[in-house]
């Protein structure tokens, strides 16, 4: 009963949340928006007995989403001092996003504590002794080791296509020569110089 | 796991020679283009001759996830052809402006490898993984001349609305997933048989549809496509009409046929509604372009459209005729864009408008008579060679019971014709335009010949030949 409660609550607050990143007109409370969209997004995933998944999820969006942040910030031109002062202004809209979470948080606990949905099970069964973690790794590297080492490619793919866009040859910069570096001896740079007493220092 | 290997040995070595270019380019810089090009037309090579079914049998590998049969091989030999001529026609286009760099064959490669997973794809993972790595190796391609604005604007716009379209597939995926139990091609379709289409799985073949359609630029999701041709180089145009169009052909065609086999009543309907409209559209727009690259983006979306006639047939006939008019239809694009790339005026800048063709055939009779020789068959009059397929498609429509559909593609590529034959009448009645600069490549000048040796009627006594190997492609779906 509480699972049913808790994916309702769950489902209903990430489409909520995906249609307010995309409606509200402040980057930030984009942002902000999202945030709840993966934390629901997780807890759907506890829901669903994939606890590693869930934790994921929060633990890499988290970071990502700090990133996006940063590019929001720096690419939208918002005013750094105008947001600070606008700190109270959104104090209320942040609060209430944190008691959201705090009390899915609440929820989430409760209903893994009872167990995962049937669906879940129906559409994946899982072996209840194995942990998930090691689940996933099993199946990572043997039956869907293709489809990995494709994924891999993508983000090779990905890799070479930011340095070909960006990548540019610029004149007048100062790069490291490092063969330069190594080659120089003590002797190119350095003296030894027998001071006579009394004369002054020829640089 | 070493079968599985075994199976994938094109892939692999596609994979191995990219990293090795990789590692030419990260080296030696820009001065070794031309060469790395001519490497990976090599690697291509031996992809072609390593593709299993060709060196011995073929079979299935990583318990479903690649399939490696007869029809896998076929559309692989075709996409390397493309990707390889694609590569060859670039060098000179590429040296001229003096943008040439050694990360176009590694890019190219890449999405070879990609459309690889997706003709093979026995999941509906590898399809998404495939085509994720084709998609992406596109958007920098369409981009690659970052310092020109239409292409950084192709390249952009390339890949916003490709995004959109890995969402709705991503979406359909999950709903399949969903209500099927699993992403493998033949679960789902034993699933789907066992007890009829329910609506959520109805939902989730519309989705996967719409994504492989946005990917062969079929008529609802077609948007991109002009500008995203007119803006890319143009060897990257040539590239795009060719080989991706192939690979998203002949993935739509195994989702269609392996996976929602028992849905096929449902999906036909998609199918023939987008072959319509592709057809219609693809040939009305095409009538007020003027520019020769944006031309060919409407023409190939009319030829995808004639192709999905074939599709919808749903039949073992309705599948040979699609891969032998993918494969007609590879030659056909590549040899008009062929003659695109000699399009320069006389200083040396390309030039894209169809008005720049008037009087080609007393300034440049040899490049006229080419280009008309592919306007023809691209438009499927009878003694070229691109009107067979054509016949091949309907005939396998009628034969599925879908005169009516037979008939009114008879009827668009009636329409069709018209542009087409504009285009010859602007090279061949008109007042000279300026006269293009001479061209200097021999290589494309071959490749032309041979592309144009394929359309005339010579190319009828490969028939036996192509038909045998597309009905044996076609045979391992059903």
């Amino acid at each position: 009963m509480i699972q049913a409660a808790a994916f309702y609550l769950f489902a209903t607050i990430v489409i909520a949340s995906g249609v307010m990143t995309i409606a509200s007109r402040n980057p930030v409370h984009s942002v902000l928006w999202l945030i709840l969209a993966f934390f629901n997004a997780a807890g759907l995933m506890l829901l669903l007995g994939a606890e590693f998944i869930a934790m994921l999820l929060v633990i890499v969006y988290v970071g990502a989403v700090a990133v996006l942040f940063l590019f929001v910030v720096m690419m939208l031109d918002v005013d750094f001092a105008e947001m600070r002062a606008g700190f109270a202004k959104y104090l209320p809209f942040g609060t209430l996003l944190a008691i959201v979470l705090l009390a899915e948080i609440v929820f989430a606990i409760a209903a893994w504590n009872a167990g995962s949905i049937a669906t879940g099970v129906r559409a994946a069964p899982t072996n209840a002794a194995v942990p998930n973690i090691e689940a996933l790794g099993t199946v990572l590297y043997t039956r869907y080791l293709y489809i990995f080492e494709g994924a891999g490619l993508v983000l090779l793919v990905a890799m070479i296509g930011a340095i070909v866009l960006t990548q540019r040859t610029r004149s007048g910069v100062r790069p490291q020569n490092v063969s330069a570096q190594v080659r120089r001896r003590p002797e190119d740079a350095t003296r030894n110089v027998n001071q006579p007493v009394g004369q002054g220092v020829e640089l | 796991m070493g079968e599985s290997l075994f199976f994938t040995l094109p892939e692999i070595v596609l994979t191995l020679g990219s990293l090795f270019l990789l590692m030419l380019a990260a080296f030696m810089g820009d001065r070794v283009s031309r060469l790395a090009t001519w490497l990976a037309v090599g690697f291509f090579v031996i992809a072609a001759l390593v593709t299993p079914e060709i060196i011995g049998r073929g079979g299935v590998g990583f318990d479903g996830l690649y399939i490696a049969d007869s029809f896998a091989a076929f559309s692989k030999i075709l996409i390397y052809i493309a990707a390889a001529a694609a590569l060859v026609a670039a060098t000179s286009w590429f040296a001229r402006d003096g943008t040439f760099r050694t990360e176009y064959p590694v890019l190219i490669l890449l999405s070879a490898v990609g459309m690889g997973m997706m003709v093979s794809a026995g999941d509906l993972l590898t399809l998404y993984v495939g085509l994720e790595l084709l998609s992406l190796s596109s958007y920098v391609l369409a981009s690659f001349q970052r310092r020109d604005v239409r292409s950084a604007e192709a390249g952009l716009k390339y890949f916003v609305l490709g995004a959109l379209a890995s969402g709705i597939l991503l979406y359909g995926i999950s709903l399949l997933y969903g209500f099927t139990g699993s992403t493998l091609f033949g679960q789902i379709n034993l699933a789907l048989g066992r007890d009829g289409v329910s609506t959520g799985e109805l939902f989730g073949i519309v989705f996967v549809l719409a994504g492989i359609a946005f990917k062969v630029s079929a008529v609802p999701f077609h948007m991109w496509t002009p500008d995203v041709y007119e803006g890319a180089p143009t060897p990257v145009t040539a590239y795009f009409a060719s080989a991706p169009k192939v690979a998203a052909m002949c993935l739509m065609a195994r989702v269609a046929i392996e996976g929602m086999g028992p849905a096929t009543f449902e999906w036909r309907q998609i199918v023939i509604f987008s072959a319509l409209a592709s057809t219609i559209l693809g040939g009305v727009a095409a009538i007020n372009q003027r520019n020769i690259k944006r031309l060919l983006a409407y023409s190939s979306i009319n030829n995808v459209g004639f192709a999905l006639i074939g599709l919808a047939a749903a039949t073992r006939e309705g599948i040979a005729s699609v891969l032998f008019y993918m494969a007609v239809y590879v030659v056909m694009t590549i040899g008009s864009f062929l003659c695109v790339l000699r399009m320069r005026d006389e200083t040396g800048r390309p030039v894209e408008t169809i008005a720049s063709l008037s009087g080609l055939s007393r300034t440049r009779p040899g490049l006229a008579a080419a280009l008309a020789m592919f306007m023809f068959s691209l438009a499927g009059i009878p003694p070229l060679f691109g009107f067979w397929p054509k016949f091949l498609v309907f005939n396998a429509a009628v034969e599925a019971d879908l005169t009516w559909l037979a008939a009114v593609g008879i009827a668009t590529s009636v329409i069709g014709a018209y542009y087409y034959l504009k285009i010859i009448k602007t090279m061949y009645f008109d007042e000279p335009a300026p006269a293009f600069e001479p061209s200097r490549d021999r290589i494309e000048g071959v490749l032309i010949v041979l592309a144009a040796l394929f359309i005339s009627p010579l190319g009828y006594f490969s028939i036996p030949y192509i038909d045998a190997a597309a009905q044996n492609a076609a045979g391992a779906l059903f």
